[in-house]
């Protein structure tokens, strides 16, 4: 998705005046939301110190060297914020046109995971191997489905032809986000599905489509979480999280056991935490998959109340922000898109730390920003591209 | 154009939008929340638990002290020896349960397969011994005494044993110096079990899982001392106990070492005097059962006068300590615990308790001169006395005349206290007692200390009993529904008995009190009780608590805790009476029932004062008892169906003051072979490094008897004197 087609299509002068346009008044750089960026960078940084901590001493994953994790975290990051600058090049607007190519890619791609290319990590089976690099396709999934339903959802009153998204339409986008839910559903990779029905939720809140609609949804998603829990589609490893969220000293040794480590963890900090590298419960590895899914008891127990509030503060300003964006832009595609942004990050946030406190069940999905893995980083910094080129407005190009 | 605002949104989109911004924030707020409530309010509590959950103990075992002698030989001790184990926890990963390997470890140790098994196996209610209740956790000692080419062949072929090591281990030691045994007031150790470490958990001496613990004797009462504080090292480990780091260390303690009062040589001739009286007792005829004495049982106590503290406790039958060091093998344990072998675990001095016969008899005298009668007044001693068409008979039915209290005692007059009681009962109110019954009889029993512990150092200690009306009543209502049962009037004795206590058991008849009175019937009482009174009355009235702990000496030798003797009472007789009775004992062993056991004597040297006791207990022979003392020490000997007091225990008790005193036959003094002719006052020299001298002891080698003279013969039971 990404590339550099911006410069060659945009058709400007040389490059000084590239330089002067980019500090011009009405420039880009002077329209974009420094706080969401500034905001999302700090956490890609404490996110940087925290897996640090998490694997500096996971010498069977990271042998010799101990900032090899931290290493490849941050050349995510760099890749992540390349892909943002890409997309606001780009501009929302204009991914609008590849969206149907961009969307069947994404399908694609989730349907090679169900072919033997997919591979099975901690459990889920979500996962592309490909010349040595595992990639999570659900991640990106979550873009085009915001970007889809948007596209289709807003056509039409973007155009001035309804005021709503009509009945129809609505079946449409509905259509366009069940193809690729199902198909995670089927990895079983639950925490992404989870997320994707959220996302599905705000885009439909935010597009204005009739009440019905989204009381109709939360309905059917209520007896599509009983359905899933009666057919038997999921694993007994995911049924044994769930049961062990309700019951977290159930089987302390088992199933309790991430649930209770992470919960020890966190309280442990107290208020002002151990200081960085300094907690047990992270040197002694005690909670799993620390650096990804689990890496907000890192903060928690070294950095305490306050880093780990910390977190949760520059996760608040991020949201809050785009809530202004989604309410500013002129255009319900805008809209639309800010809002998926936000149910996807709320909710992925909400559940991913919710989980490390004993309030959600456990469910596989990283920490916006701060857990260490590829896809999720380029996704989320993707989004921020979105997010940025919503605010910035840039006429369509071409 | 519909009339859209210019941000292209309706007022519908508007407020969703206000609604999506406002679950945000809740759930923000949520996580917020939850995160104080967590890190805030509850953080110590986790911190808490996160420090239990990353250190790991390492345990290193504190070596166990000594128990000393008075003189600082030890009687208990650690000795290296190589302990093979198994760790169950190995065996049990194994395909066959590990029995591969046991049985190929049984071929090395010369054992068979179903000994190394039984050795291994969990103890539970189904289980007999042999089997391990300790943890299941901890290596289980199979044998202590691999030699070292068994070691070696384990070792070297650690492949073919897994599971199993072969380690020198410092084990307990019972070294019997001088052939002293000291078996029962020992005690012995086993494993310490799973509920031990949960209820000791929070305590300050919280218990290891390879902790062996004191069960019983001086090793239980003295536990805590002698066990002292394990060395841990706690380590910061990580999820699968890898160490990341040494969090902090406690050098192991050694346990305390605790000097007793007991010599070792005191001891060694206490055992074998006991134990020769016992056989002599077996060869003896006793002309009411008709057949031998069965002498099952005995027991002698050497108590310091001015001190409670003791000098020798011997038990019989006993058995060899060493028995438990290693865990118990199943042949030991069924030998040591069963009827057959007449429970030799059992500490007779102060775990047996039977009724005390004539040694009883200080008690009803003080009694009676509470009661109002003059000690040196005049009472008839008839060789028999009847109540109500019952008759009473004197011992081997002699009569003495008119008699004072003292002349009772020497020739252990029964009719005088049979009269003194039956009076006092009646004056109670006889078959109805008054309500302010005066008891004298009881009442003084009490004083005495009679009917509860003395208090020793020792665990499980049994009271004895006082038959007073209250225990009547209480005997009775526990046993009235079987009595009814089994009663019948006019059939055999037994039933005869029955029927009576079924109708009137509650009652203190007139036939109990005259039976009381002179130590028989259902009165019960200790050696260590006998002692007790008998000590008190050398060293003018104070009841000391009996100890065998003498000091607490630290490892190191930098700290001695004497353990001071303690008294419970004073005994309930004033400075006249004690000396009227001091001198009518001194005159029983000189002229009264035991006079014949202390021919040649020296009594203007070494002034000996006696009682002698022979009880009936119904179905059984008599029981045997002997109660001495001199200035400083009291012994008393007691004989389970072993005869009369002088007859079966006088001849033991003698040699044991012989020994004591350094005395010969004739009664010659040479201090040089005396073992104590005072009591040791000091504790053993105690070097700088903290350990201990300890003297050698040589075993005990009885004199050979000289062949009977002339002399020794005249001296024997006299022809008309009584020798109970």
């Amino acid at each position: 998705m990404a590339g550099t087609g911006g410069f060659t299509v945009s058709g400007y002068g040389p490059e000084r005046s590239t330089m002067s346009r980019l500090f011009a008044r009405d420039s880009i750089l002077r329209r974009l939301d420094w706080v969401i960026l500034l905001c999302a960078l700090a956490l890609s940084a404490i996110g940087s110190a925290l897996v640090y901590s998490a694997t500096r001493n996971r010498t069977e994953l990271v042998g010799d060297d101990p900032y090899a994790f931290v290493i490849k975290h941050v050349m995510n990051i760099g890749i992540g914020l390349a892909l943002m600058t890409a997309t606001i090049w780009l501009g929302h607007r204009t991914l609008r046109t590849a969206v149907p190519i961009l969307y069947g890619l994404s399908v694609f791609l989730v349907l090679l995971v169900l072919t033997p290319l997919g591979a099975t990590i901690n459990g889920a089976h979500a996962w592309l191997v490909i010349a040595g690099f595992s990639l999570q396709p659900s991640e990106f999934v979550k873009i085009t489905i915001i970007l889809g339903m948007a596209m289709l959802l807003a056509a039409r009153v973007d155009a001035g032809d309804r005021e709503h998204p009509d009945h129809r339409t609505v079946m449409q986008a509905l259509g366009l986000a069940t193809i690729p839910i199902m198909i995670v559903l089927l990895m079983p990779d639950l925490g992404s599905v989870m997320v994707m029905v959220m996302i599905v939720l705000g885009v439909l809140l935010a597009s204005g489509a009739s009440n019905r609609w989204v009381f109709g949804l939360l309905g059917a998603g209520a007896l599509g979480g009983v359905a899933i829990w009666q057919l038997g589609v999921l694993d007994d490893y995911q049924i044994a999280r769930f049961a062990a969220f309700a019951n977290p000293a159930l089987d302390p040794a088992g199933v309790g056991y991430n649930t209770n480590q992470a919960r020890i963890a966190i309280g442990s900090g107290g208020l002002t935490g151990t200081g960085l590298t300094k907690g047990s419960q992270t040197t002694g590895q005690f909670v799993p998959e620390q650096q990804t899914d689990f890496v907000f008891t890192v903060a928690g127990e070294e950095l305490g109340f306050v880093g780990a509030g910390a977190i949760l503060l520059l996760l608040a300003v991020v949201l809050w922000r785009a809530c202004r964006i989604a309410r500013e832009t002129t255009e319900l595609y805008g809209t639309v898109v800010a809002a998926g942004i936000i149910a996807w990050f709320a909710f992925q946030a909400f559940e991913n730390i919710g989980m490390t406190l004993g309030i959600m069940p456990v469910a596989g999905l990283p920490l916006p920003f701060v857990s260490y893995g590829g896809s999720s980083m380029f996704a989320v910094w993707v989004a921020v591209g979105l997010l940025q080129s919503i605010k910035v407005e840039r006429p369509l190009s071409a | 154009m519909t009339n859209i605002p210019e941000t292209g949104r309706t007022p519908r989109v508007q407020i969703r939008l206000v609604i999506i911004q406002i679950l945000v924030v809740s759930l923000l707020l949520t996580l917020g929340g939850r995160l104080w409530y967590l890190q805030v309010r509850n953080g110590a509590e986790y911190a808490e638990e996160a420090s239990g959950n990353h250190v790991q103990q390492v345990v290193q075992p504190a070596v166990r002290g000594s128990i000393l002698d008075a003189r600082g030989v030890p009687i208990a001790d650690n000795q290296t020896r190589l302990v093979v184990s198994a760790s169950r926890t190995d065996l049990m990963k194994m395909r066959d349960d590990g029995k591969g390997v046991l049985d190929k470890l049984a071929g090395v140790l010369n054992m068979t397969p179903k000994e190394v098994g039984d050795k291994v196996r969990l103890c539970d209610s189904k289980t007999p011994q042999p089997c391990w209740n300790g943890s299941p956790y901890q290596p289980i000692p199979i044998t202590d005494e691999a030699t070292p080419k068994q070691a070696l062949q384990i070792r070297e072929r650690s492949e073919d044993f897994p599971g199993i090591t072969a380690e020198p281990t410092a084990v307990r030691r019972y070294g019997a110096p001088g052939k002293s045994n000291t078996a029962q007031v020992l005690g012995y150790l086993s494993p310490v079990t799973d509920d031990e470490i949960n209820k000791a958990k929070d305590s300050e001496s919280p218990y290891l899982r390879s902790d062996q613990v004191g069960r019983s004797g001086l090793e239980r009462t003295y536990d805590k001392q002698l066990r002292g504080k394990a060395g841990v090292t706690r380590y910061e480990v990580d999820n699968l106990g890898r160490v990341i780091g040494k969090a902090d260390s406690d050098r192991a303690q050694p346990g305390s070492n605790v000097v007793t009062s007991i010599d070792a040589r005191v001891q060694a001739v206490s055992e074998y005097w006991l134990n020769d009286a016992m056989k002599k007792a077996r060869d003896e005829f006793d002309d009411n059962t008709g057949e031998n004495y069965k002498a099952d049982a005995g027991a002698v106590v050497v108590m310091e006068n001015k001190t409670g503290r003791i000098v020798s406790m011997a038990s019989n039958p006993a058995y060899d300590p060493n028995a438990w060091v290693g865990g118990i093998s199943g042949k030991d344990y069924a030998r040591l615990t069963g009827k057959k072998s007449n429970y030799p675990l059992l500490n007779r001095a102060i775990q047996g308790q039977a009724a005390p016969g004539s040694i009883f008899k200080v008690i009803p005298t003080t009694a009676a001169v509470h009661a109002g009668y003059e000690f040196n007044g005049r009472y008839p001693c008839p060789s028999s006395y009847s109540i109500g068409g019952q008759v009473f008979k004197n011992f081997e039915s002699q009569g003495h005349g008119s008699i004072t209290l003292g002349q009772a005692l020497e020739v252990s007059c029964d009719t005088v206290f049979y009269k003194l009681s039956h009076d006092q009962w009646a004056k109670d109110g006889g078959n109805k007692p008054k309500k302010d019954a005066k008891d004298w009889f009881y009442k003084t029993a009490h004083e005495f200390g009679l009917g509860k512990e003395t208090g020793i150092d020792l665990p499980n200690e049994v009271t004895g009993r006082v038959p007073d009306r209250q225990w009547k009543k209480d005997y009775w209502k526990a046993n009235k529904d079987a009595w009814c049962k089994q009663g019948k009037k006019g059939g055999e004795y037994a039933e005869q008995i029955a029927y009576e206590n079924c109708l009137e058991g509650m009652k203190m008849r007139a036939g109990d009190s005259v039976n009381y009175s002179i130590g028989q019937g259902d009165t019960l009482v200790t050696p260590i009780q006998m002692a007790t009174i008998y000590s008190a009355i050398a060293n003018g009235g104070t009841m000391y608590n009996p100890t065998v702990g003498k000091a607490i000496v630290s490892a190191d030798g930098k700290r001695v805790e004497e353990i001071a003797p303690k008294s419970h009472g004073k005994l309930p007789m004033d400075a006249a009476l004690r000396k009227d009775i001091d001198g009518a004992l001194a005159d029983v062993a000189t002229k009264g029932t035991a006079a014949w056991r202390f021919g040649g004597w020296p009594q203007d040297k070494i002034p000996m004062h006696a009682k002698t006791g022979t009880a009936e207990v119904y179905g059984k022979q008599t029981t045997s008892w002997f109660a001495t003392y001199t200035k400083d020490y009291s012994v008393v000997m007691t004989i389970s169906q072993g005869g009369t007091g002088s007859g079966a225990s006088g001849p033991a008790v003698r040699k044991i003051y012989d020994a004591l005193y350094g005395l010969d036959e004739e009664g010659n003094q040479d201090l040089k072979k005396a073992l104590l002719p005072e009591p040791q006052k000091s504790l053993p020299k105690i070097q700088p490094d903290g350990s201990i001298d300890a003297p050698k002891v040589k075993p005990y080698k009885p004199a050979k008897p000289k062949p009977p003279t002339e002399q020794t013969e005249l001296a024997g039971p006299p022809a008309n004197g009584r020798r109970d």
